[in-house]
């Protein structure tokens, strides 16, 4: 119990190195899964197979891969920028995959007559997207994406393993000043919870507010 | 026939797979025609309508509009599309937006309208088919005929030169019917360049200048509605009419 209290700042900075790697991350995922969900049903071939390969390239690498690749890779083409930022590029970028089949599925939830109906009226491609499928698909993808969501906070943690600052990477120290790991492990636990039970929270609102099928 | 003609469908082909559902099609519809189109199912009267505006795209053959040809996919295409407006079996309203921003989200995104601009016109229309009270209700509060007038007011937003209606009551309560076909006839008589696809034979009589009468891909007959129902030319024009009007 003690160690909570007796650490709380150094809790307090992997809660807080955990919470900014999972909102920019998310951000970052949320923007390149609705662009590439919107890739992978355009009408022109080279954007369709974009999207495709960007998801099945991302979707089946594994995550710690992809950050050796992108924290050990990308260095060596002369790309330069702080760990957190690596970070939440591999993150973001691997994420956006999974949202993007997510979108892709709500899309496929509006009937095609809906498209075509906004199409007839002389509607391009973008406005037929943006102003009458997405908006009809989105209360079909709110679930799915919470879920991907609570996964990034939770994948989150192998950036720990990279140097940079976030929750579990908190037992390390805690463990080397010969506190109980159990204990350690609780409160970190803990705090995940607190992530992910908010982005639950958040899901639940939206879900509520968006989600009915008229 | 028709002297100035504003659809032109030159030898048009088109396959789904082995199924050849339109063989070298050839029809004018002339500017304020009115061109009803009737056959059996499966005569590809209905890829007939929607290949007008590209809905489905054609293997061969040349379809002009108002003397252009139809574009690839693409800008141009869209802004061809907003000048023939397509009304569909299933409706299709916006199921997100109400009546009145149905009727609006074009003009106001293809045409640059002004909101107030697009809304009032958008009343004017909604009040031509009989539904200024709904214009505040989402599609699914409305009846099937509600929601096909809705949809004719939606395409007449865009000020079409032509409208293509894809079997407009066949999904309708048989008591709703007659709703949609009174705002059709209403517009033919005012002028509008109609190419209708429908089982409504009363409407072909009364409405129509034009009968195409289609099957197994092909255009058997083009008459006049009188002609046609009184003294069709082919045995299979006189076997579906026999089918259809002794019940």
């Amino acid at each position: 119990m003690n160690v909570l209290i007796d650490n709380f700042s150094l809790y307090g900075e992997g809660l807080l190195g955990t919470v900014e790697l999972t909102v920019y991350a998310s951000l970052l995922a949320l923007v390149l899964g609705f662009v590439m969900a919107s890739f992978r049903v355009a009408p022109v071939g080279s954007l369709r197979v974009f999207g495709t390969v960007w998801v099945d390239v991302l979707r089946n690498t594994p995550l710690t891969l992809l950050f050796f690749a992108v924290l050990l890779g990308l260095p060596r083409f002369g790309v330069v920028l702080p760990f957190q930022l690596f970070a939440v590029l591999a993150l973001g970028c691997y994420t956006s995959a999974f949202i993007c089949e997510a979108v892709r599925s709500g899309i496929n939830t509006v009937p095609t007559g809906q498209g075509e109906a906004a199409r007839s009226l002389g509607m391009t491609f973008a406005q037929t997207l943006g102003d009458v499928v997405l908006p009809q698909a989105f209360r079909s993808v709110i679930p799915p994406i919470g879920s991907t969501l609570i996964a990034l906070a939770k994948n989150s943690a192998i950036a720990g393993s990279f140097s940079v600052t976030e929750l579990l990477g908190v037992y390390k120290p805690l463990n080397e000043m010969g506190y109980s790991i159990i204990w350690s492990f609780i409160w970190i636990a803990v705090g995940y919870l607190i992530v992910t039970l908010t982005i639950s929270a958040i899901f639940n609102v939206l879900e509520k507010r968006y989600g009915v099928a008229r | 026939m028709a002297v100035d003609p504003l659809i032109e469908l030159r030898d048009v082909n088109k396959h789904y797979g082995k199924l050849h559902v339109l063989r070298d099609i050839n029809l004018t519809v002339g500017r304020g025609e009115v061109v009803v189109v009737i056959g059996p199912s499966g005569s590809g009267k209905s890829t007939l309508c929607r290949a007008i505006n590209r809905l489905e795209p054609v293997e061969s053959g040349t379809i002009l509009l108002d003397g252009q040809p139809l574009p690839e996919e693409g800008r141009a295409l869209a802004k061809l599309r907003a000048e023939v407006g397509m009304v569909f079996q299933s409706f299709n309203l916006f199921a997100h937006k109400t009546v009145l921003a149905n009727v609006s989200l074009a003009p106001l995104k293809v045409r640059k309208r002004g909101k107030d601009e697009a809304n009032k016109r958008s009343r004017e229309l909604l009040e031509r088919v009989g539904l200024l009270d709904q214009a505040d209700k989402y599609p699914a509060q409305l009846s099937g005929g509600q929601q096909q007038r809705v949809a004719i007011a939606r395409a007449l937003a865009m000020d079409p030169k032509a409208l293509l209606f894809d079997e407009p009551t066949s999904a309708l309560d048989p008591e709703m019917i007659n709703e949609v076909l009174e705002v059709m006839r209403q517009l033919a008589r005012d002028g509008m360049t109609m190419v209708v696809v429908t089982h409504e034979m009363g409407f072909a009589r009364s409405a129509a200048n034009r009968v195409v009468f289609m099957a197994d891909g092909r255009i058997v007959e083009d008459r006049t509605p009188e002609e046609f129902f009184t003294a069709p030319e082919s045995e299979r024009a006189k076997d579906f009419l026999s089918k259809i009007l002794k019940h």
